[in-house]
């Protein structure tokens, strides 16, 4: 089954504001979503929230393809309670990309985008506070990246910290 | 005002991560004037087990196994969670009878995770009695669980594409008769509690989070609904027949503890509602639907979320065509709510501290993952 095109009153506004800015609109499996470069992300999510009602940001995350040239994809999951309808948008960028942080649209994304930082090593441009949040802050490497060794990261832990070869 | 000097000293105090009112691992870092506090950041991770990572390694029906043991309390709507979204991927749907069954032990789930909310809730702010009331209770249906699929906690309860085990005889009388019996269970413990002056004392007006602060903030579940919103999953986009059964969604207007209390407590009544529905419907049938044993999803991804008892529990699932999900996210509610707490708590007194992180029902398996 094939993503089919998403059509609406919403899209044609937002093809209209944002042109070639969204590559996109489709819906996969019933779920609508919209492709979109990054530097439009923080704008098109406060769009939605001001003039869509989509006031309940529901997950930010990212997927790693490191064969790509933009190997991360970037996924923001918008829910309206008025309209009772769910949106994705989802970006792509490539390695050190900073995208702009929408903390200061959506109180939540604090977390969830210090959770993208901490997995992905993708930096949020003018976010209050990113730091780790799983991770001790210390830790090296981002796991959820698809290139990155666990195995190799446990055992420089345990090397550097209990002195002895952990053995995996 | 003249600022002596002890109102001007700034005491920063870890609470936890060992600390019995944080339920589990989590770090509290409290910034207090006197008993007042202004500020708080919260330390997670202690927990972590990389589970989204474990996913990249396992096949879809290996993964199942891992995310009971996120929020260990309701395993089950974790994993019906899971199962969903993959059975999106793969366009299947689990037949009549394995859904009405997933309702029954979802919903008895439900009520066995908010015994163990209201139990331990109860033990922080100072009763004692209710804790062992509660887990009586939560034991007759950890039984029903042991029964169906010999697990008692982490359960495993679904199968993609359905069931595994076959509801075993005598099922629909064993959940009826613990019906019957627990209805009166909950007046005992409204008897001990609402107007119980020391718990409104302790509970009133604490901790209040508005509606438009849990939609900044992106809460859900009973945290929500004590707001005022009147906003569940099961009733605003239907998954596994919720549909078809009548039953009410409680609503709270101070947005304080008290009336997230209430709403909780309205919730088990609503889900025994539901379990009746259900039991008295199970219809004839095959418990799976025709699934591959080797899963191979098409390229693409899905979000699918469901009503857990803490709030919002969602999967986003991506698959590249593999055996292997490329990435499993969770999106658990308890992360999310927590984010909350600075919130909620300043101002208020440490004492209070313990109330909110109670009223907030968070499970740190869940946050960390």
């Amino acid at each position: 089954m094939a993503a089919t095109a998403w059509e609406d009153e919403l899209t044609s506004e937002l093809a209209q504001r944002y042109g070639s800015r969204i590559e996109r609109f489709a819906t996969y499996l019933g779920q609508k979503f919209l492709v979109a470069e990054v530097g439009a992300v923080p704008e098109i999510v406060e769009t939605l929230q001001l003039d869509w009602e989509f006031d309940y940001l529901v997950d930010i995350t990212g997927v790693d393809y490191p064969a790509r040239p933009k190997r991360f994809e970037l996924f923001y999951i918008l829910y309206s309670f008025a309209r009772n309808e769910r949106v994705r948008i989802k970006c792509s960028l490539a390695e050190g990309e900073r995208p702009r942080s929408v903390c200061s649209i959506h109180a939540t994304a604090d977390w969830l985008e210090r959770e993208v930082y901490d997995m992905f090593g993708i930096e949020f441009a003018e976010h209050p506070n990113l730091r780790r949040l799983l991770l001790p802050e210390d830790w090296q490497g981002f796991p959820l990246r698809r290139d990155a060794n666990i195995l190799a990261m446990d055992n420089r832990w345990v090397k550097e910290n209990l002195g002895i070869e952990s053995g995996q | 005002m003249a600022q002596t000097f002890l109102d001007s000293n700034e005491l920063v105090l870890n609470m936890g991560p060992q600390h019995p009112s944080t339920h589990g691992v989590l770090r509290v870092i409290l910034k207090l004037d006197g008993e007042r506090v202004n500020g708080t950041e919260c330390v997670i991770g202690y927990l972590h087990r990389g589970v989204e990572k474990i996913a990249e390694s396992r096949t879809y029906q290996m993964f199942a196994p891992y995310v009971d043991r996120m929020d260990y309390v309701a395993a089950v709507s974790n994993g019906l969670g899971y199962v969903l979204a993959v059975e999106r991927l793969i366009n299947a749907e689990a037949p009549p009878r394995a859904q009405v069954a997933r309702v029954i032990l979802t919903e008895l789930n439900r009520i066995a995770s908010h015994l163990l909310w209201l139990g331990t809730h109860a033990l922080d702010v100072g009763a004692i009695t209710p804790l062992f009331y509660t887990l009586r209770e939560r034991e007759e249906v950890l039984k029903i669980f042991e029964n169906y699929c010999g697990a008692r906690l982490t359960t495993h309860a679904f199968r993609i594409g359905g069931l595994q085990y076959e509801l075993y005889d005598g099922f629909e009388a064993e959940v009826n008769a613990f019906c019957d019996w627990f209805i009166p269970k909950i007046d005992e413990y409204e008897e001990l509690l609402t107007n119980n002056r020391i718990w409104k004392d302790r509970l009133v007006g604490v901790g209040i989070l508005n509606a438009a602060d849990c939609k900044r903030y992106g809460v859900t579940g009973p945290v929500l609904r004590a707001a005022g919103v009147k906003w569940d999953l099961r009733k605003a986009q239907p998954y596994s027949g919720y549909e078809q059964y009548d039953f009410e969604i409680p609503v709270g207007t101070n947005a304080d503890t008290y009336d997230r209390y209430l709403v909780r407590m309205e919730e088990m009544r609503q889900s025994i509602r539901i379990v009746r529905q259900a039991v008295a419907a199970i219809p004839d049938g095959p418990i799976m639907a025709k699934v591959a044993k080797v899963l191979k999803p098409p390229v693409g991804e899905a979000y699918v979320s469901i009503e857990a008892p803490k709030g919002e529990l969602g999967y986003f699932v991506v698959s590249d065509g593999t055996i292997n999900p490329y990435r499993v996210r969770v999106r658990p509610p308890s992360l999310i709510n927590l984010q909350a707490l600075d919130q909620m708590v300043k101002g208020a007194l440490v004492a209070d501290v313990v109330a909110i992180i109670g009223t907030l029902d968070i499970v740190l398996g869940e946050i960390d993952r």
